[in-house]
């Protein structure tokens, strides 16, 4: 039966990670605009730039 | 898509532009990185350090605020300037609040190319004085969405440690387990209390320290009532405690409180004098013109002001011909002429051609900004709104307290240890909660509803004030009436075609607004002009079709030996007209109401005492008198300052005053009312201090909202009423002492859910019976 203290254990820690998961989140203002991002995937990256431009457009995105 | 054909033929350069990487960088040809000096002033460090978010060695970050942005092609634009000039690492959109953010390496662009970029392809950034020297302010709502992530955590996990429990299976398994699951609960209650719960408790004591009881002091006693028996509970080992009630509390305490905090981002409502004046302006130099950061404006400057712009400093009118429009700072609505040597106000816009002026005092020392630094307009401190809630409960908190002593005195007798448990229930069971949640979820709602129909609240509270309201005060300028005179009359007899013709052809020579205007006015296709000539500021005359025809102002077409000044009665701004020098009539500028206001406004003074603040001159009391009814208080060539002192009056009086306006003159008396509302015809630009924000399409729905707003108030007694029964209901197990962790675990969220519940549902029926 002690097992289920491992169990709970385990539990906790899984939920602590989504804990700190949702943290990150908003701290990281993932919150603060809800609308943009729902757009934004919906963009086509440029078929340009697989071909051609490679290293150019790549650089100026890392930063 | 796309919203216009503009978005879709940019999108559809930029495509064909990315067809080949050949054509990438001259994709813009046209966008030359040394244009006008309109932005020279963002090259000043001082102005730059101000305006950046961040700035390091290589990358410096700006936040743009952008009011065109409207559709998904702008964000896919503006998140793709990267592709269009070198050195702009990445731009964010966020679009809700129409800002910008875009990381660039300065060495490689500067801050001023950038904003030519943005100007260039047609997204101007809103560059204003009041940014320049704004603090930076972190959003609430962030750290509410933590608060509200740790306690549900908690909540979650004490409700599965608490199952054995409520399944009675703590006397089956006679282990160590209920205790280890009791201190593993208490644990993941010590956040709860620490971090989630601290605002209660300290809006408690800063409450009781200034003698108010809020409705946060029966929360924080509930709160430390609840946490302190269940910690008792655990250490003495007599059973779990009621921690799953208490972090649940806490839990839609926070949620209710997160509704309650809920505001536009996207507005300003909080604006001073500073907001509405551009950050720069043209200087006048020995060599050309530049343009300078308004801070640093010095007296002697000359200025140049366009068309449309505004006057940043009190000044002297060097050249040109001015027709200054002060409607925003004084209420006036014909707007002024000013001729060389004129003195010009700041705050004034111009109208029709550029002219000169030299400043005479710095621009913190101008009429209108004194306006702000008057001692009686500095009602700064916080305005203590009473909201029902907070009322009720200095009555709650009272008979929570006597029945917690009456239930210890009667148990004290029978059993010491008893009496402490029950007395302790009664305070556990006796948390307002959702009576502290009714409220914030009536009135969120109630300020959505009003948000869908164009009145935008500054925060949830003031839909309560606007309830509790009984009476409004109109200014008229700009409020009732639509900012530009745009009601043109003719007074004299009816023009004939021909005449009409004859007058459309000289006006169509002058660029001057009134000219502009009359033009419109008229019909009837033109005819060329011989011998025209224009006085600057005085008139125009011309010669079509063999008639001479004389237009201006009264003394120019008087000097000009034409008409006789017989006219005495002359306040108003009008042009004169004489065909073949024989006095033909006169062009009146009235003012139109705005939509809705005729037709829905007067409903309101059977309700309310209504009141008109004018600071422009008697002339259109017939009409307020023909819309209000004549036993309405009017007061006309109103300063700023009277209007605040009328305001303050009406409330010495026991009035409750809404008050709505639009312009700087009224800002003193926004922001003295119980209720500042600030109608304006972009929501984005901008409006004094104030309350809430009336889109000016939406006036006429004035009557409706007043009305939404008292239904709201009236379904937050009902759910007063509902969550009183579920108090009682607990206070009768309490203080015969059956409250068991179990029937508070079950009490507590079901009480929370059905007031909850019960105030969603019955606010939207109440905005569908209002019409909203």
């Amino acid at each position: 039966m002690y097992v289920v203290i491992v169990l709970m254990g385990a539990s906790l820690l899984v939920a602590v990670g989504f804990l700190l998961a949702f943290w990150w989140a908003v701290r990281s203002g993932q919150y603060d605009d809800t609308y943009t991002p729902a757009v934004r995937m919906l963009f086509d990256d440029p078929a340009a730039n697989k071909k051609n431009n490679t290293n150019d457009s790549h650089t100026s995105r890392e930063n | 898509m796309f919203c216009c054909p503009g978005c879709k033929a940019v999108y559809e350069l930029l495509h064909a532009a990315e067809l080949g990487d050949y054509y990438r960088r001259d994709a813009f040809p046209g966008l030359k990185p040394e244009s006008s000096a309109e932005f020279a002033y963002l090259d000043d460090p001082d102005v730059a350090r101000q305006l950046l978010d961040f700035s390091d060695r290589r990358f410096s970050r700006i936040t743009f605020t952008i009011p065109q942005m409207h559709c998904a092609s702008c964000i896919w634009l503006l998140e793709n300037l990267y592709r269009l000039k070198d050195g702009v690492s990445r731009s964010t959109v966020n679009f809700p609040r129409r800002q910008l953010t875009v990381l660039f390496e300065h060495d490689r662009i500067s801050l001023r190319q950038l904003v030519e970029l943005l100007t260039g392809i047609g997204y101007e950034p809103v560059l204003r004085l009041d940014q320049l020297d704004r603090p930076k302010t972190r959003s609430r709502q962030r750290s509410y969405a933590l608060k509200i992530g740790v306690a549900g955590f908690c909540f979650g996990n004490i409700m599965l440690l608490s199952f054995p429990h409520y399944l009675g299976a703590d006397e089956l398994v006679n282990t160590a387990f209920p205790t280890i699951f009791k201190y593993v609960m208490l644990a993941l209650a010590l956040p709860v209390l620490f971090y989630s719960a601290s605002e209660y408790f300290r809006n408690a004591w800063s409450g009781l320290r200034s003698r108010m009881l809020t409705i946060d002091f029966p929360l924080a006693l509930g709160i430390a009532a609840l946490f302190g028996r269940s910690l008792f509970d655990i250490i003495t080992g007599i059973g779990p405690g009621y921690l799953d009630s208490f972090s649940g509390l806490v839990f839609f305490l926070l949620i209710g409180r997160f509704f309650q905090q809920r505001t536009y981002d996207q507005l300003s409502f909080d604006r001073d004098y500073k907001a509405y004046f551009p950050a720069a302006v043209t200087r006048k130099t020995p060599t050309g013109e530049t343009s300078t950061a308004i801070s640093k404006l010095a007296l002697g400057d000359r200025i140049i002001v366009r068309h449309g712009e505004l006057i940043p400093a009190d000044s002297i009118l060097i050249d040109g011909d001015g027709y200054i429009d002060y409607s925003f700072v004084t209420g006036e609505a014909a707007p002024q002429q000013a001729s060389s040597g004129d003195r010009v106000q700041a705050g004034g816009r111009q109208m029709g051609t550029a002219i000169e002026v030299e400043v005479v005092r710095e621009v913190s020392q101008s009429y209108l900004t004194s306006l702000w630094n008057s001692a009686s307009f500095q009602t700064d401190t916080p305005r203590t709104m009473t909201s029902l809630a907070d009322y009720l409960s200095r009555w709650f908190t009272a008979a929570v307290l006597t029945i917690t002593a009456a239930t210890f005195a009667y148990w004290v007798r029978l059993d010491s240890t008893a009496a402490l448990n029950n007395a302790v229930a009664v305070l556990v069971v006796a948390c307002p909660c959702a009576l502290a949640l009714a409220s914030p979820f009536i009135l969120s709602s109630v300020m959505r509803v009003f948000g869908r129909h164009g009145l935008y609240l500054k925060n949830p509270a003031v839909a309560e004030a606007m309830a509790a309201a009984n009476t409004i005060v109109f200014d008229k300028t700009g409020t009732l009436t639509s900012p530009e005179p745009t009601d043109l009359t003719f007074d004299g007899a009816p023009l004939t075609d021909m005449e009409q013709r004859l007058i459309k052809a000289l006006v169509r020579n002058s660029t001057h607004p009134v000219s502009r205007r009359i033009e419109k006015f008229v019909t009837g296709e033109t005819l060329p002009v011989q011998n025209y000539d224009e006085t600057p500021g005085q008139g125009i005359t011309g010669t079509i079709d063999n008639h001479t025809l004389h237009l201006g102002r009264a003394d120019w077409v008087a000097d000009a030996g034409e008409m006789p000044v017989n006219n005495p009665y002359d306040r108003t701004p009008a042009t004169y007209l004489t065909i073949d020098r024989v006095p033909r009539g006169r062009f009146l500028f009235g003012s139109a109401w705005r939509d809705g206001v005729a037709q829905h406004l007067p409903s309101l003074t059977s309700a309310y005492r209504v009141a008109v603040l004018s600071g422009d001159t008697d002339r259109e009391r017939p009409l307020l008198e023909k819309l209000f009814g004549a036993d309405t208080g009017m007061a006309f060539n109103q300063s700023p300052h009277d209007k605040l002192a009328r305001v303050e009056r009406l409330q010495a009086d026991g009035h409750s005053v809404i008050m709505i306006g639009d312009g700087l003159n009224d800002a003193g008396a926004l922001r003295a009312a119980d209720v500042g509302i600030a109608v304006s015809d972009d929501t984005a630009g901008f409006s004094p201090a104030c309350d809430a924000i009336l889109d000016a399409g939406s006036i006429g729905r004035l009557p409706r909202f007043l009305r939404l707003s008292r239904l709201g108030v009236r379904l937050i007694q009902v759910s007063f009423v509902i969550s009183l029964a579920y108090n009682i209901v607990g206070l009768g197990f309490a203080v015969t002492g059956h409250l068991s962790p179990l029937v508070s675990a079950i009490l507590m969220p079901i009480s929370s859910i059905s007031v909850v519940g019960f105030a969603t549902l019955a606010t939207s029926l109440a905005s569908r019976r209002t019409g909203l």
